[in-house]
Formats: structure tokens, sequence, C-alpha cells
């Protein structure tokens, strides 16, 4: 009996250690699987005109990717590596078909608003990605917490992305209007370019130059 | 019926004004990493082409013949109700991922050549969002099955144009001073938005 305690120093260790908020706090920053990874760029451009819809696209992958990196790693002994994609391509799609459900279940207009973008989280890079190089390996609880940390790292580049073109594009903030009126009558314009899609290409771009300028050993050597 | 005009306005429209990559965004994942030189970004291209010309009308059927409500009635009239097009996330991608295997184990059979050129970019096509990308939109736009199939080349063939395209002058940016933080992926993106912004251009134009 107290040869099993003593076998289990593990046990002992608190549920979110050092390791574990590493996880967590890595993709948002020096990890970010958008930014650094290169993965998810397609929907991270395409939704982020106005904050609210990114909001819930954030939401969106953020559960879509913990809860297949759960599930998945739950599963990874008994998938047969050759047959693994489509594996994995199943439970992410039967995850995204609950989450695309539930938005036209009780946000009809978002889930008009996101369109085709709900069903490419399939697709999504980054959950292929951590599935692919985390969940395959690891044990479900810090497999979740993998997926939970690249969820919220996706969502604040996202988040930061559609903040500045809803400001610049059409002067709101979550739908609320914050440049005054004043402004507009001293001449103020806003800005077309954040609306169209070239403006989220160069909003990524200097999201990137700026957090590579802050980090100098992220820098590309090519 | 419609007339073949439709068509080339279809297949126009897919390759400049509603570019996968310029509109959407879709795909974008291979198409920074695999543009750093043109010949394999080519090699990509003509896979994707390839792929999407396949699925695209595959999945018409699948959606119109299977899916839909009351697609089933062909079947039997008892089916008639049946309603299946929330499965249809999962049934494109299934075809999908079954087709990009089938295409590798058709190629490497009857032609190892192109399959030493394409080898390795045929199973990352089966997660390469232009290829779902390409099917959830002939979903959300109700297309005639010709429309479809030709949606599925001309998408294609967009995707194909601006992956080389970007790998031809990402060779040669190689050779500017770009500030240190910007290069690789930062001065890819800021191309990218003036290329789509040149490709908006053929919004202009009416078809």
């Amino acid at each position: 009996m107290s040869d099993v305690l003593v076998q289990s120093p593990a046990e002992k260790k608190p549920l979110i250690g050092k390791k574990e908020r590493k996880l967590i706090t890595d993709p948002l920053s020096d990890n970010n699987p958008v930014t650094i990874q290169v993965l998810g760029i397609c929907s991270a451009l395409a939704v982020t005109t106005q904050m609210k819809p990114t909001m819930v696209m954030a939401l969106s992958v953020t559960a879509v990717i913990a809860l297949s990196n759960l599930v998945i790693s739950l599963m990874r002994n008994a998938i047969p590596s050759r047959i693994r994609i489509i594996v994995q391509l199943t439970v992410v799609s039967v995850l995204v078909i609950l989450v695309d459900q539930i938005l036209k279940a009780y946000m009809y207009d978002i889930s008009k608003q996101l369109s085709v973008f709900v069903g490419l989280i399939i697709t999504n890079c980054i959950v292929m990605g951590r599935l692919e190089a985390y969940a395959m390996g690891n044990k479900p609880f810090p497999s979740l917490l993998d997926g939970l940390g690249n969820g919220f790292g996706y969502g604040a580049v996202i988040l930061t992305v559609a903040f500045v073109r809803e400001l610049l594009g059409s002067g709101k903030v979550f739908g609320f209007k914050v440049v005054p009126d004043v402004l507009y009558q001293a001449g103020y314009v806003n800005n077309g370019l954040m609306m169209i899609p070239a403006g989220a290409l160069f909003v990524v771009a200097c999201y990137i130059w700026v957090q590579r300028s802050l980090a100098k050993h992220l820098e590309e050597k090519e | 019926m419609f007339l073949a005009t439709d068509l080339v306005s279809v297949f126009v429209r897919s390759i400049f004004i509603d570019n996968m990559i310029f509109a959407y965004f879709l795909g974008m994942c291979s198409y920074l990493a695999v543009s750093k030189n043109v010949k394999t970004a080519l090699g990509l291209g003509v896979a994707v082409v390839f792929v999407l010309t396949i699925t695209v009308p595959l999945n018409w059927l699948l959606l119109n013949k299977v899916l839909k409500d009351g697609a089933l009635a062909w079947l039997s009239p008892s089916l008639a109700k049946v309603d299946l097009s929330f499965l249809a996330f999962i049934m494109f991608i299934a075809t999908i991922a079954s087709m990009t295997q089938l295409v590798e184990m058709l190629v490497e059979k009857l032609s190892p050549e192109l399959y030493g050129a394409l080898g390795i970019f045929l199973p990352l096509i089966a997660v390469n969002c232009s290829i779902l990308g390409g099917s959830l939109f002939m979903q959300e736009r109700d297309y005639e099955f010709a429309e479809a199939t030709v949606f599925g080349l001309g998408s294609g063939v967009g995707w194909l144009i601006a992956i080389v395209a970007i790998a031809a002058i990402r060779m040669r940016i190689r050779y500017s001073n770009v500030p240190a933080p910007l290069r690789g992926l930062g001065i890819t993106f800021i191309i990218t938005g003036l290329m789509g912004i040149a490709f908006m251009s053929f919004l202009g134009i009416t078809l």
C-alpha cells in the first residue's frame, strides 16, 4: 500500500503545474500557431472584418482543437498509423458538424456571415497540425491543454486583426460606434482598404513585423 | 438549359474574380509553405487543379443525389422526406480524402514520372482548404452539374496561377534588402496583399 504511494509522486503534482501552464502560454507568443508556425491562415484572414463573427470563430476553433486533441489522444494507441489522417479527419469533421449545428440553431445570422468558413475548420491546418504533432504522442490532459493554448493563440491573433480592421474600416468595435461623428464631420473617412481581403494581409504582416521586431530570435534567416 | 457562355463566365469568374487565394485566402497554408521555388509550386498547383476538378463534381452528385432534402426520392418514395444535409461536411471530406488516395495510387501506377514530381504533394492536398472550400462554395452557390465541374477546374487554375506567381516573386525577392523582421513570412503577406489588389481590378469586368 505504502509502496504504491511512494511510487506515484505524480499524484501529488498540482493539476496545473509549470509544464501545463507553459502548454497554454507558449502558443500565445513564442510559438503562436498563426504568426510563427504559419498555420490556419485561411480562416484567420477571411472572417476578420468584424469583431463579433471573429469572436465566434475563435471560440469555435478553440473548442474544435481542444476536443479533437482530447479525443485523438484518448484513441492514439488504437489508431493504425497508415490511416491516421482519415481517422483524424473523421473526428474533426464530427466536431465541426456539431459546432455548425449549434451555430445554426442559436446564432443564425453569424453562422450565415461565416458561411463556408465554419466548415473549413475541418481543414484548418492548426487542428491537423496539433493532432499530428501533439495529440498522437501525448496523454489526454496535456493534449487538451495544448489544444486550448493553441486555440487561444489563434484567437488572440484573429481578434487583434479584427479589432484593427473594424476600427479603421468602419469606425466600430464589436458593432458599437467608437469614432465620434465630430471626426467624420471634420473630414475623417473610413479606410476602405481594411474592408477588402488585401487589408487583412497587410494587418497580419504588420502584426508579424511588430512581433518579430520585439523578439529578434523569431526572425527568419532566408 | 444554360448556355455555353454561362459556363465561360463561371470559369473566368472562378479564376480571376473569386480567386481562391486573393479573394478567400483558401489554401494559404500550402501556398505559403510550398512557394519557395517555381518548379515545386507548379507541381502542387497541377495536383490541386486535378483534385479540384474531380472532387467538386463528385461532391455535387453526392449532395444532390444523396444528401439534400428529399434527394433520396429516386431510390424509393418513402425516402422522399429524408434530409441528410447536416452530414455534408463529413461526406465531402471523406470523398476528398479517398479521392486523393485514389489519385495518388493511379498516378503511381500509370505515370511514375508524374508521381515522382507530385508524389509528396498529393497527400498534402487532402487537407488543403481550397479543395474543401471548392465543394462548400459549390453547395452554397447552388451550381448546376456542368457549372460545378467548370467551377472546380477554374478555381484550381486560379490557385495554380497564384502559387506560381508568388513563387516566382519570392525567388526574386531573395536578392532584395527586406527589413529583417519582415523577411520570409511578413513580406510574402504584403506581396500577396498587393497581388490581391491587382486582382481586384478584374471586379470591374461584367460577364
